[in-house]
């Protein structure tokens, strides 16, 4: 699914003041496209995925997706939109702890379709996909948070979605877990062939995105795919040809990041293709999606 | 709208919050309990009052006449009973009664003189069997139970009756028509109609009612009759009574003492209620998150607005369900406990009008009061769920809050009236409630604002935290509010009004209470009983000329006129055809004051006119005020009078009071009896004296107001029983609203606690910061009942009972003393697990 920014602000009103969160924001996420979005604490990344994914309306711009404005939509229309495109993963994992682990992988799905046997068949797959398959009946507080989270990576590719929405997944996660759920990603992504946009903290996550925009006070400073719309779009021409890697030009971490870091970088540097082979040959399940690259 | 989503998310959020649901359950099942009990007791009375209202009245038709039926009314009777319709005569009156067998106090009982064959309809049992048929045929007589126990007489004894004699020949253990406290009231004894002259009682001045009993099977005959004769009746002065009268009579009374109950349970279930609205707010904003998150995976407002209105409705109806089987258990309870006040035998039957009633009203209302808190659910944003701290626009009133808060009014509002005895009383029911809990609010507002403003930064650590705890997000204090403040409200409202009551009776309040009343002295009486009450040193406290009159004209209008002129506003005909027993005296009394005119002063202003001073009330009902004329008819001699004053009589004191004050000489030389009011402390010497007074003067009646006093105690502690077994469903339903706010905040308190441990907090300051919270909300909320009981009650002394008003201090205290540790004590018990548990097992499980 592609994803258009185009001309984004968004401004709240606080005791009298106006506190502007975002301004100019323009970019385009092409299909399949893998987006990082970094930047320090209170640049705007989550107010940015909350525009993007049509949970909170801009002060002025428009969030297209799939040529659709999100902005011209009713609250069901977005709803109804959500059920059938999207997929969110949170920091939080915010599972809902009434529900047992089947139950909340199960709620897209009964959103979609209003509960067939075929759709408890696909939750059960997909909890055995992400290593759960003995825990479906487990709640939320029975489980620990990598195992919440993977559940939670269960509920997100259970509708599947054209785009997967995920903010900072290994935020609350220890390195190991982290880790671990972070590769979980990357390979469902792959497998299932979503548009990824994630915000994150971490640099070897963000360092696995084929494209990385970067915020600072609201704007962005700096976007491995492009410095601007023109840009972007080529690299999306370039991605949909199959000739993903040409379109990428920007350094993927202008902003610094750690030294440790930088060997690591230097391969999504080249393009998704290269990031996506590296992946490819760490992970047994991501083979033949890291062929098709 | 995703039905099937939602009724399958409904379904699994009911499964996790398995004890909350309890709670919220139990909140309505209390009301309606009591709603579906008293009911179906009402419906209950109704059946055995049709059943039963020939039996209660014993017979088809029934005359009545304070005087010896006149030769006209004679005639009628004498005609009917030669028509082949079983006849029966009857004398009742109060008497001085006594036994020969011993020396105890004599006691003023009603008697009845039977001739015939009356009751013909119900069932009568003495013991033994044969007296009710035997005593007729001698000097014999039957009597309650309690007079066997009040003279401490056995069967065989020989009663004295005025100058007669009796020999008791049995008891009664089963009358038609019983009523339980018209035995404390007025023991009755039975005695052969034939020999009542020999009493010698029945003389100028007494109090005697003489009675008529017809059996004509045929209702139409009986109408028939009562509309033929009707003028006839009114002119003698003679009441008549028929079965459908009865029926009807008792039928709204007891309607009415059921319809005041189902009120009281209507409050508990409106408390209930509230419990309901402030679980299901504390439910949404606990869950806000699942909610985002639900907006958040596709599910539209609606639909997660649909998931939690199916739970609300479920509950409700479970709670309504479970209440309608609990109230058609208590049901079988409540003749037991009303049965003084009840003269049917009632048999409870399952009653599904109530049951169905109670179910619908439960579930609707239950609804309604959740309706209001769901509505939030609309406005929760999915944004929520990426960032917590995200609070949202917050409206205050928008078209839906403004449409359902109608709807509750409405809906309140009419469950009030349809439960009140007339319309007036259920729009000020619901007036009063609304009123209630808008003032308890604002207390709570108060609290939360006082607490947050003057919070006492010096204080200990528990103290800030406990009062702090007042007015952070997710407090209870508007619940909790709501929940003890209304119970306590209804609660001592009751109490109140009883220790009001109470206290106008309190004959021992000071040494110049009388606490002995001699009435029925005649003329010629008064100069040997006040000698042989300075014989034995009592001194009367008052002495005072009673003159029956009956009304003539007013301002020269002749009563038959007034009462046939059917145009216009009439006085009631009670008012103007009562016999009225007038005194004279020259000064105002203690239970009196002077609200219009002027008492008399020194020189008449009319010669010939006799000035009178009239109660506001009769004044009212007659239409006359200061100026206007009476002419009375005292004894067949015409009196012409002119109301100079007004007075407001406080009737509810043990006091000889009276509607019509005469000046003094005006009535000189007009028939009269006397009553003379004493004291004497000594028990034992106030039996002695009114044996000695009877045994002299056996026609003169007294009343030990001590007596009396004990008696209407017992009778108000049998009706205040009740109404506080009603009311108990009131604190029921209040502290399960309690339990439940405190159930509901458990998760928040268990985070904080929890978190507080980790941070070096002991279970001892755990626990002294959660006594102060709850001692906070308990007092406050405690003391705003108790004061809008103190205003209630002075509105029911003023408007309802008619009497002074005194606050007691006391009884309020005590309610809030109590409610206040109760409030400690159930949050104490409630949130015992939030100390005790180790603060990792907690921080784990709320680790979302």
């Amino acid at each position: 699914m592609r994803i258009i920014a185009e001309n984004l602000e968004q401004a709240y009103e606080s005791a009298g003041r106006r506190l502007v969160a975002l301004r100019d924001i323009n970019f385009t996420i092409e299909p399949y496209e893998f987006v990082a979005i970094v930047g320090p604490s209170g640049s705007g990344k989550t107010t940015l995925l909350g525009l993007l994914a049509g949970l909170d309306r801009p002060s002025s711009g428009r969030v297209l997706l799939d040529g659709r404005d999100l902005g011209a939509m009713s609250e069901d229309e977005r709803a109804a939109f959500r059920a059938a495109n999207v997929g969110f993963v949170f920091q939080t994992f915010q599972l809902i702890p009434t529900l047992t682990a089947l139950e909340n992988v199960l709620v897209p799905l009964e959103l979609k379709h209003d509960g067939q046997r075929a759709d408890a068949e696909r939750a059960r797959a997909l909890l055995e996909r992400v290593g759960l398959g003995e825990r479906l009946d487990h709640y939320p507080a029975q489980l620990s948070g990598g195992e919440q989270q993977r559940v939670a990576l269960a509920r997100a590719f259970a509708n599947e979605p054209a785009v997967l929405f995920a903010d900072e997944p290994t935020g609350n996660l220890d390195a190991e877990n982290g880790a671990a759920v972070a590769d979980l990603l990357v390979e469902l992504n792959r497998e299932r062939r979503t548009t990824l946009v994630l915000v994150t903290h971490d640099p070897k996550l963000a360092a696995r995105a084929g494209r990385v925009i970067r915020l600072e006070g609201g704007r962005i400073v700096s976007d491995s795919g492009g410095a601007g719309g023109a840009v972007s779009r080529a690299s999306a021409a370039g991605a949909a040809s199959g000739a993903r890697a040409g379109g990428a030009v920007a350094p993927a971490n202008p902003g610094g990041a750690p030294a440790g870091a930088a060997p690591e970088e230097g391969a999504p540097a080249g393009g998704l293709a290269a990031d996506e082979t590296r992946f490819g040959g760490a992970s047994a399940g991501g083979a033949p999606e890291g062929g098709a690259a | 709208m995703n039905m099937g989503f939602a009724l399958r998310m409904a379904r699994r959020e009911l499964r996790a919050h398995r004890r909350r649901a309890l709670a919220y359950m139990g909140a309505i099942a209390t009301g309606v309990a009591a709603l579906v009990a008293v009911n179906s007791f009402r419906s209950d009375v109704a059946r055995a009052v049709s059943r039963d209202a020939r039996a209660i009245l014993g017979a088809d038709l029934e005359l009545r006449s304070r005087q010896a039926f006149t030769a006209p009314i004679l005639a009628l009777i004498d005609s009917l009973e030669a028509a082949g319709h079983e006849t029966a005569r009857a004398i009742r009156f109060g008497s001085m009664v006594y036994t020969t067998a011993n020396r105890d106090a004599p006691r003023l009982l009603e008697v009845n003189a039977l001739e015939g064959g009356y009751p013909f309809y119900g069932t009568v049992a003495t013991e033994p069997p044969e007296a009710w048929r035997t005593f007729r045929e001698g000097r014999r007589a039957v009597v309650d139970p309690a007079v066997l126990v009040y003279l401490g007489a056995a069967i065989g004894d020989t009663l004295r009756i005025g100058d007669a004699a009796f020999e008791i020949a049995g008891v009664l253990t089963e009358y038609p028509g019983e009523l339980g406290v018209r035995v404390a009231v007025g023991p009755r004894v039975f005695i052969p109609l034939a020999y009542v002259e020999e009493t010698n009682l029945l003389r100028f001045g007494s109090l005697a009612s003489h009675r008529a009993y017809f059996r004509i099977e045929d209702t139409r005959a009986v109408e028939r009759l009562v509309e033929a004769y009707d003028s006839l009746f009114d002119a003698e002065r003679t009441r008549v009574e028929t079965v459908a009268e009865v029926e009807e009579e008792l039928g709204e009374a007891l309607g009415s003492l059921a319809r005041f109950l189902g009120l009281i349970a209507l409050a508990a279930l409106l408390l209930g209620c509230v419990g309901v609205a402030s679980a299901v707010h504390v439910f949404v904003t606990e869950r806000t998150e699942t909610i985002a998150v639900l907006r958040c995976l596709g599910a539209r407002p609606r639909t997660v607005f649909a998931i939690y209105l199916i739970e609300a409705a479920a509950l409700g109806a479970g709670g309504a369900a479970i209440g309608a089987a609990a109230g058609t258990a208590i049901q079988f309870l409540l003749p037991a406990l009303l049965a003084a006040f009840v003269p049917v035998d009632i048999e409870p039957r399952v009653n599904l009008p109530a049951v169905g009633g109670g179910l619908a009203l439960g579930a609707l209302v239950a609804l309604a009061f959740a309706l209001l808190p769901l509505l939030r659910i609309r406005e929760v944003t999915p944004l929520r769920a990426l960032r917590r701290d995200f609070a949202g626009r917050v409206r205050r009133l928008d078209s839906r809050r403004a449409a359902v808060l109608a709807l509750l009014a409405a809906g309140v509002t009419a469950a009030s009236i349809g439960q009140a005895p007339d319309v007036w009383t259920g729009l000020g029911f619901a007036a009063g409630i609304a009123a209630t809990a808008a003032l308890l609010a604002a207390t709570a507002w108060l609290l939360m604002r006082g607490a947050r403003r003057w919070l006492p930064r010096r204080a200990g650590y528990a103290v800030r935290q406990g009062v702090a705890n007042l007015f952070r997000p997710q407090n209870q204090t508007l619940a909790a509010t709501l929940g003890i403040g209304f119970g306590v409200f209804l609660l001592a409202t009751l109490r109140v009004v009883q220790v009001n009551v109470l206290g106008q009776l309190e004959v021992d309040a000071g040494p110049h209470r009388p606490n002995l009343a001699l009435f029925d002295i005649q003329d010629d009486q008064a100069e040997a009983l006040n000698a042989l009450l300075v014989e034995r040193g009592v001194t009367p406290l008052a002495s005072e000329a009673i003159v029956p009159a009956r009304i003539s004209a007013v301002n020269g209008r002749p009563v038959a006129e007034i009462l046939a002129d059917t145009m216009g506003r009439r006085p009631p005909r009670w008012v103007l055809n009562r016999e009225y027993r007038n005194t004279y005296r020259d000064t105002l009394v203690e239970t009196e004051t002077l609200t219009a005119g002027r008492w008399w002063d020194d020189a008449p202003s009319v010669p010939g006119v006799a000035r009178i001073s009239l109660d506001e009330d009769i004044a009212e009902d007659l239409g006359i005020g200061v100026g206007d004329r009476i002419t009375w008819d005292v004894q067949g001699v015409l009196v012409e009078s002119e109301v100079a004053s007004l007075r407001r009589i406080n009737w509810a004191r043990l006091a000889t009071n009276f509607f019509v004050v005469f000046e003094p000489g005006s009535l000189d030389g007009a028939p009269k009896t006397h009553v003379v009011l004493a004291r004497v402390e000594d028990p034992a010497e106030r039996a002695a004296l009114q044996r000695a007074v009877v045994e002299r003067f056996s026609n003169i009646s007294m009343l030990d107001l001590v007596r009396v006093q004990e008696t209407v105690d017992a009778v108000l502690s049998r009706a205040a029983l009740a109404v506080r077994f009603m009311a108990l469903f009131s604190i029921g339903a209040g502290l399960i609203v309690l339990v439940g706010s405190v159930a509901t905040t458990r998760y928040q308190r268990l985070r904080e606690s929890a978190l507080l441990r980790t941070l070096g907090a002991r279970a001892r300051e755990i626990r002294r910061i959660l006594a102060v919270e709850y001692l906070a909300i308990g007092t406050v909320a405690a003391l705003s009942g108790s004061a809008l009981a103190a205003g209630a009650g002075w509105g029911l002394a003023r408007f309802v009972f008619d009497m002074p008003y005194r606050v007691p201090w006391g009884s309020l205290a005590a309610a809030w003393l109590l409610a206040s540790a109760l409030t400690v004590a159930v949050g104490f018990a409630s949130s015992r697990g939030v100390v005790r548990r180790p603060p990792l097992a907690t921080l784990r499980e709320l680790a979302e």
